[in-house]
Parts: structure tokens; C-alpha cells; sequence
């Protein structure tokens, strides 16, 4: 539908000054852009626009519109607000009983043996090595992680790369409790 | 006549006791009795005390010099709309026992980014002036402040009598604030955090677990919905057991539909829920095989108090129907966290008569309107958000759900409404049809949109809306509008107290007619219009008595600026850029912001915001 409504708009402005600023635009998301590609901007915006503006391109995003806030926009979006970590890879730490949560950051470390160690620091507790053939036996907790796939594994069941890459969150859990999760 | 306040020795009594004054003299062996202005003036206060609205109370105080004191004396409930229109001192002296406070800090816009962060508002200046003035304050509320956790535990400490605290739109604090709050307001009743950033820290503190654990609490009010730290479970039941009095409880993401079945059995006294996630995802706690799933639908059938229900986060569309039994009670409803479909939707909101006030997402479409048309006959607001916050060609509601609501909900007040397209029609219709309007806000997503079947602009359509709706106190506009529109609010809007414009207009004479026609304009936010600095000259006579202007993106030069801070010394002008731009904009100035203030300008501006 081209109306080409330019030609007949009203301005007040004296003929050959600057029209509108530039509206500053920001990058979209990933997701929106494929939806973007796919309704393309019908020409009623173009001829609609001011001469100064460059070309009308894919529907670029301007800030702050539509006005909807950005605490609507991320609990739609499923987006959750982490803070700016830079590139580490930060799981939060749970422990039954302590009324603290904590973060850590697994890049850190190396190994499991390094981890542990850092968690008992942390939470003032015994949590023995996991070991093939022993189990936790002895040990009063036991640390578990959530995967990928949401399921709570013992730490330790596989090898540290392929841990720290699938790990999402880590519970030290009470070593009766832990046992249930031996497969 | 001369009323000496500090010294002479007169006893001021407090105003619960009987109206007599003692006068005494120290030392002097006489005893003088009261002149007759004091008499007059204890008259005042113990009728003041009744007096509660603050428009009737500010006129009181302008009377004579007696009747401010008395007022100052009486005032318990303080608002500003502006936390920088009057600092901190000058209201703790003039104001001796306050008990309530509500203060509002950024301006609206701030919500969409264009505010730079470090702009200001921080409410630790006030925090520390009331720790010291108001030691019986019972009552916060702030909106949009920058409130930390320092600022929490000074509350926390100062007010023996502290109740209730409200954040809205609030940041800077986290969960150790919280957990300062719940652990030494013993008397709290009312806690609510209302689409705060609540930050996500290194350190999550449990602040469930901090409320007293013994006996029963006060609490009437817990929303924390905003809130993305999860909560201890186990200690937020026992919290709920043990709160007899709570009947508005609004839980977080975190909290799954399983979690809140439990809650809700413990409190069928809830007059207001708002659900955390609304699916049946399996948590941790969960023992292998357990997979009997409790009857939502009977708990909800339980809960025969509740009026309200929010929340619904990652909903899972199937279990949606179980709300079915509480739908005929309900007066309030708020989907918009819930992408929901019209099929999925039409079967529960058909049980909804009693609704007033509906909050959804355009993921219903226009026949889900039609559905609330058809049922939610006593409908007094709407608010119809986007799921997907973006221009497009089309959009999933329309001018056909606009016409529909206003041929089915004929006592509407208030509307928000989030669209791609729109025709002056259905807003015609709507404002013949719905002349209770309070409140209209349209906002056409795609910018510059004209009507869609007849290429107008569409100010006829907002035109017919202040000259229909009497009672119209606020206005958002939209869509491509020229000169005309303008001119129809200047003439018609007379009582409308908020303008927001963005993407509008021809050029300074739209600015004009609304600054000389809306003569109670309050709040006025323009951006991204062709208003340049003989617009914005012709509003000089009602500056002074308006809240804030705020004009970014227009064309309003920084001399046009300095000579309205030359003419008007008592209007704050800020002018800044909203980031370091790489466009240079000459002289214009991107984003001016301006407030009267009876103090000077505010030490804590940052670099980058220049004061005229």
C-alpha cells in the first residue's frame, strides 16, 4: 500500500532544513529477527519517513519502543537477568540447612579434587571424593548437580570437562538422601 | 502579634490530649494565659486532624501563618511526587509527625531505557533525614528509586512501629536488605515488591527464614513476585501457617504449582494470589515415583475468599482450567505473564462476570476480546499487553477487539492497549460507548500508522476521545497525528492531568495548543516529535504549576532551554544525552527534563546531566 503520504505532509519546517534526528536503534534479538525477516516492512513506513534517515532497512529496533518495560519483555522472553559475569561459567551452591546460597564460578577450577576442596572451605563441611568403588561412604553430605536435562547426578559420575559444561546448578545434599541417587 | 516558638516557655500539648493550653514563664512568678491566636490555633489542630486529603490540606496551609503551623503539625501522611522538588531538610522541618511517606522518584520513562542509569533519584538522603525526624513512621512507599541495602537496614533499625513498605518499580537492593526488613520489623504487616530489580548477587540470603519464627505474625501482605532469588519453601509455609492475618500473597517464578498447592491449603483466608509458575515441572524435593498429582481445582474451589489472582509464569496451557472454580468470584485477573490462546482462554474467562479488572497479553487475539466482551460486563480496566514487542504489518489484535471490548464493556474506565494497526472508527466508537473513560492509552506499535482502512491520520479518532470522555484525565496517543489532533486536546482535554506523545505531530503548534489548552496538565512526556523551542516558550505560564516536562528526541535547541531556566529561576532544567552518541545533534538538545523545585539544584546530578 504505498500512499506515498510524504508528498502531502505537513511541515513546518523552511524547505531544505534537516528533517526529523535520527532514531537511534539498538540490535534485536536472535529470535526476533528471524520473525522479522519474515514480515518485511510494508512501503506506508518507508514513504513515511524522513528524507535524512538512511534507507529504510528490516525493521530495525529503536530504543525504548514500544514502551513496554524490559521487566515485562525478559519474563516473556524466558530471558533470565544474570548479572554481567564476563565469561564465566557461575553455578549457584546449595547446601540443606545453610540459609545461604552461594555462586561459584567452575571455569576456576581444574579438577574435582580442586572443587571439592573449595566447597568444603565453603560450607565448613566434610564431603568425601566420590570414589568408583566406595561410594560416599563415610562422608555426612554429598555433592549433586543438576544436568542439562534437569536430572541430579552425584558429582563426580563423569569426566570434569563434560561436568562443567553440563552442570546448571549444584546441591550439597545429606549423605542418606544422596544414596538414593546411585543408579 | 509575635508567636514564639522556641523560646517564651509556652507548652505546646500533643493533639490526642484535651484543647486547653498551659503558658508558663520561667522564673518570672506571673503566669500569662494563652493569647487568643493559640487558642484558635489548637481549635485548628484538633480539626485538622480529620482532614486527610492533601489538595485540602495544602489549602488549609496557605491561609494565614497559624493555620500552616497547625496543618504542619497535623500532616501524617506525606506524598511527593517528585523527590526532587523539595530536599529532604526543608520537609523534615516544616513537617514534625509524619507516619506515612510516598515518594516517587525517575520519571516514567525511565521504564524504556531512556533514563541513563546513575541519573539519581536515591532515596539514602531521605532515608537518613526520616531516621533521625520520624521516629513513629509506620509507612513507606517508593516508586521508582534507587533504594540499597543500607537504606533497608536504616528502616529496619529507626522505626519501632514500622508496618508496611511498598517498592514499585524500584532497584539497588537485594536480599540481605530484605532479610534486615523481615527480621526487625517485628510489627510488619504489609510487604510488597511490585516490578522492582531485585538484584542477583554473589551471596543469596535467605530472607524467608529471617521473619520471627515464633508465635504468629502480623503479616497481612507478602508479594515478592519480582523477586528472581529462589525462597527457603519449607520456612515460607511455616511463614503462611503461622500468618493468620494474610490475605494478599504473591509468590515467585521459583514457586511451582505444586509448591503453591501447599500454600494454599494453609490460607483460605487469601483474598489475593498471584501464583509463581503455573506448571508441574518436577523439583528436586520430589521423591522417585511420586506422581500423584494433587486436585488443583478443589484447592482452588477452597479458596472461597479470593477476589485477585496474578501470577500464571510459564504457565502450561492444561492446567490453566483448574482456576475455573474461583473465575466466578474473581474481580481482578492478570494474565499478562501467560501466553495463552484464545481456545485455551475462552473457557475460563466465559465464568469470569464479576471481573473489573482484566490484564492480559494480545496472545488471546480479538476473539478473546469478543469472549471478555461478551462476559465481563462490569469491566472498569483493561490492559492488553504484546507478546512479542515489535512493529509488524499485523499483530494478533486489532481495531475488532478495540470495538468489541467497547461494545461489551460499556462501564470501562481505563484502558491500555498494545496494537499493530487501529482505525478511527473503533476509537470513535469507543468513546460513545464508553464515557466513563478515565484513563486512555492506545499505542499503535508500528510508529507513523495512519487508519488502516481510510490512510488518515487518526486524529479524529483521539479528537472524538477528549471531546466525549468529560472525565478523561489521562491520554496516550499514537499512530501518525498532525496539528489537529493536537488542537483537539487543547480544546477538549481540560482535564486531563498526563500527556505522553511519541512519534507525533507537525511541528510547534501541536506542542502549543496542548500547553495553553490543557490547562490541568500535571505530567507531560513527549519523544521523538517536531517540537522545537517556540512550543515549548508557549507553556512558560504553567510550568511553575506542573509536575515535570520531558521532551527527548525533539527539536528543542539548548538556547531554547537556558531561556526557560532564565525566565522560570524556580524550574529545574536538566538537559543530557541519554548515552556517549555518535551522532552529533548540533544544537539540539537530546533529552530535557524539567521540574519546579523549591530548593536549589540537586548535588547529587551526575556528570553528564547539566543543570540550567
Amino acid at each position: 500500500m504505498d500512499l506515498n503520504l510524504k508528498a502531502t505532509e505537513l511541515s513546518l519546517a523552511l524547505p531544505g532544513t534537516d528533517d526529523l534526528p535520527e532514531i537511534k536503534t539498538t540490535t534485536t534479538t536472535t529470535s526476533n529477527q528471524i520473525k522479522t525477516n519474515k514480515r518485511s516492512s510494508p512501503d506506508i513506513d518507508a514513504s513515511v519517513t524522513d528524507e535524512s534517515r538512511s534507507a529504510p532497512t528490516p525493521k530495525a529496533q529503536v530504543v525504548g519502543w514500544p514502551p513496554v518495560r524490559s521487566y515485562r519483555k525478559n519474563i516473556l522472553q524466558g530471558k533470565k537477568v544474570e548479572p554481567e559475569m564476563g565469561s564465566g561459567m557461575f553455578v549457584k551452591v546449595s547446601m540443606d540447612g545453610a540459609p545461604y546460597l552461594r555462586k561459584i564460578d567452575l571455569k576456576v577450577y581444574k579438577s574435582y579434587g580442586e572443587l571439592m576442596k573449595s566447597l568444603e572451605e565453603m560450607f565448613a563441611c566434610m564431603i568425601g571424593l566420590y570414589s568408583e568403588n566406595d561410594g560416599y561412604k563415610g562422608s555426612k553430605h554429598a555433592a549433586t548437580y543438576e544436568d542439562k536435562d534437569g536430572d541430579w547426578m552425584l558429582v563426580g559420575d563423569v569426566p570434569w570437562e563434560m561436568f562443567v559444561t553440563s552442570c546448571k546448578r549444584l546441591r550439597i545434599m545429606k549423605g542418606c538422601d544422596a544414596r538414593g541417587l546411585d543408579l | 502579634m509575635s508567636e514564639d516558638n522556641s523560646g517564651g516557655g509556652k507548652v505546646r500539648n500533643s493533639v490526642s490530649g484535651a484543647g486547653t493550653v498551659t503558658g508558663t514563664v520561667a522564673g518570672a512568678g506571673e503566669y500569662f494565659t494563652a493569647y487568643p491566636d493559640q487558642v484558635l490555633e489548637n481549635v485548628i489542630e484538633n480539626v485538622l486532624v480529620f482532614l486527610t486529603s492533601r489538595h485540602d490540606r495544602s489549602t488549609v496551609s496557605l491561609v494565614c501563618k497559624s493555620w500552616y503551623r497547625a496543618e504542619a503539625h497535623t500532616r501524617s501522611d506525606l506524598f511527593i511526587g517528585n523527590c526532587y522538588a523539595i530536599a529532604p531538610k526543608r520537609v523534615t522541618d516544616r513537617f514534625k509527625r509524619i507516619r506515612s511517606i510516598a515518594l516517587k522518584g525517575k520519571p516514567r520513562f525511565a521504564d524504556f531505557s531512556l533514563l541513563p542509569v546513575d541519573w539519581g533519584a536515591y532515596f539514602t538522603p531521605w532515608a537518613h533525614a526520616m531516621a533521625n525526624a520520624y521516629r513513629a513512621l509506620e509507612k513507606i512507599y517508593l516508586k521508582r528509586m534507587l533504594v540499597t541495602d543500607d537504606d533497608l537496614a536504616v528502616i529496619a533499625h529507626s522505626f519501632v512501629n514500622f508496618k508496611e513498605i511498598v517498592l514499585v518499580c524500584c532497584e539497588g537492593f537485594g536480599t540481605t536488605g530484605l532479610a534486615l526488613v523481615a527480621s526487625h520489623c517485628r510489627n510488619l504487616r504489609v510487604l510488597e515488591l511490585i516490578e522492582d530489580d531485585v538484584s542477583v548477587s554473589v551471596d543469596e540470603v535467605d530472607w524467608i527464614s529471617c521473619f520471627p519464627t515464633e508465635g504468629t505474625t502480623n503479616l497481612e501482605s507478602l508479594c515478592f513476585d519480582c523477586v528472581e532469588a529462589e525462597v527457603n519453601f519449607d520456612a515460607l509455609e511455616r511463614l503462611v501457617a503461622r500468618s493468620p492475618l494474610l490475605k494478599k500473597l504473591k509468590l515467585n517464578t521459583p514457586v511451582s504449582i505444586r509448591e503453591l498447592y501447599k500454600l494454599i491449603v494453609r490460607a483460605p483466608q487469601l483474598t489475593h494470589l498471584g501464583t509463581g509458575s503455573f506448571n508441574p515441572f518436577v523439583e528436586i524435593n520430589q521423591q522417585q515415583g511420586d506422581h500423584q498429582e494433587p486436585d488443583y481445582a478443589a484447592a482452588f474451589a477452597a479458596c472461597k475468599s479470593i477476589v485477585c489472582l496474578s501470577g500464571f509464569r510459564e504457565i502450561a496451557p492444561e492446567y490453566f482450567p483448574t482456576i475455573v472454580p474461583l473465575c466466578g468470584n474473581l474481580t481482578s485477573l492478570n494474565l499478562s505473564f501467560a501466553n495463552v490462546n484464545a481456545e485455551q482462554f475462552k473457557p475460563v474467562i466465559r465464568h469470569c462476570h464479576k471481573l473489573q479488572v482484566f490484564w492480559a497479553l494480545d496472545s488471546i487475539c480479538d476473539e478473546g476480546l469478543q469472549a471478555v466482551a461478551d462476559t465481563c460486563k462490569d469491566l472498569r480496566e483493561l490492559r492488553i499487553f504484546p507478546v512479542d514487542a515489535q512493529e509488524y504489518d499485523e499483530g494478533p489484535v486489532s481495531e475488532v477487539g478495540l470495538l468489541a471490548i467497547s461494545l461489551g464493556c460499556r462501564k470501562l474506565q481505563s484502558i491500555l492497549y498494545f496494537c499493530q494497526q487501529m482505525t478511527n472508527a473503533a476509537v470513535i466508537a469507543m468513546s460513545k460507548n464508553c464515557p466513563d473513560l478515565v484513563v486512555f492509552r492506545l499505542c499503535i506499535i508500528g510508529r507513523y500508522r495512519p487508519d488502516r482502512v481510510t490512510g488518515e491520520p487518526m486524529d479524529e479518532g483521539f479528537g472524538a476521545i477528549v471531546k466525549n470522555c468529560t472525565k478523561l484525565t489521562r491520554l496516550a496517543v499514537s499512530g501518525m497525528l498532525t496539528d489537529r489532533a493536537f488542537s483537539y486536546i487543547g480544546q477538549y482535554g481540560k482535564l486531563v492531568r498526563t500527556l505522553s506523545v511519541a512519534f507525533n505531530g507537525d511541528g510547534d503548534n501541536g506542542l502549543k495548543s496542548v500547553l495553553e489548552g490543557c490547562t490541568n496538565l500535571q505530567k507531560l512526556e513527549i519523544r521523538d516529535c517536531p517540537f522545537g523551542d517556540s512550543g515549548l516558550q508557549s507553556g512558560l505560564h504553567r510550568f511553575y504549576d506542573m509536575r515535570f516536562v520531558w521532551m527527548s528526541s525533539c527539536r528543542v535547541t539548548r538556547q531554547g532551554c537556558l531561556e526557560v531556566a532564565r525566565r522560570l529561576p524556580k524550574l529545574r532544567v536538566e538537559v543530557f544525552r541519554r548515552d556517549e552518541e555518535e551522532g552529533e545533534r548540533g544544537d539540539f538538545v537530546e533529552t530535557l527534563y524539567m521540574y519546579r523545585s523549591l530548593d536549589g539544584p540537586r548535588p547529587d546530578a551526575p556528570q553528564f546531566v547539566e543543570i540550567l
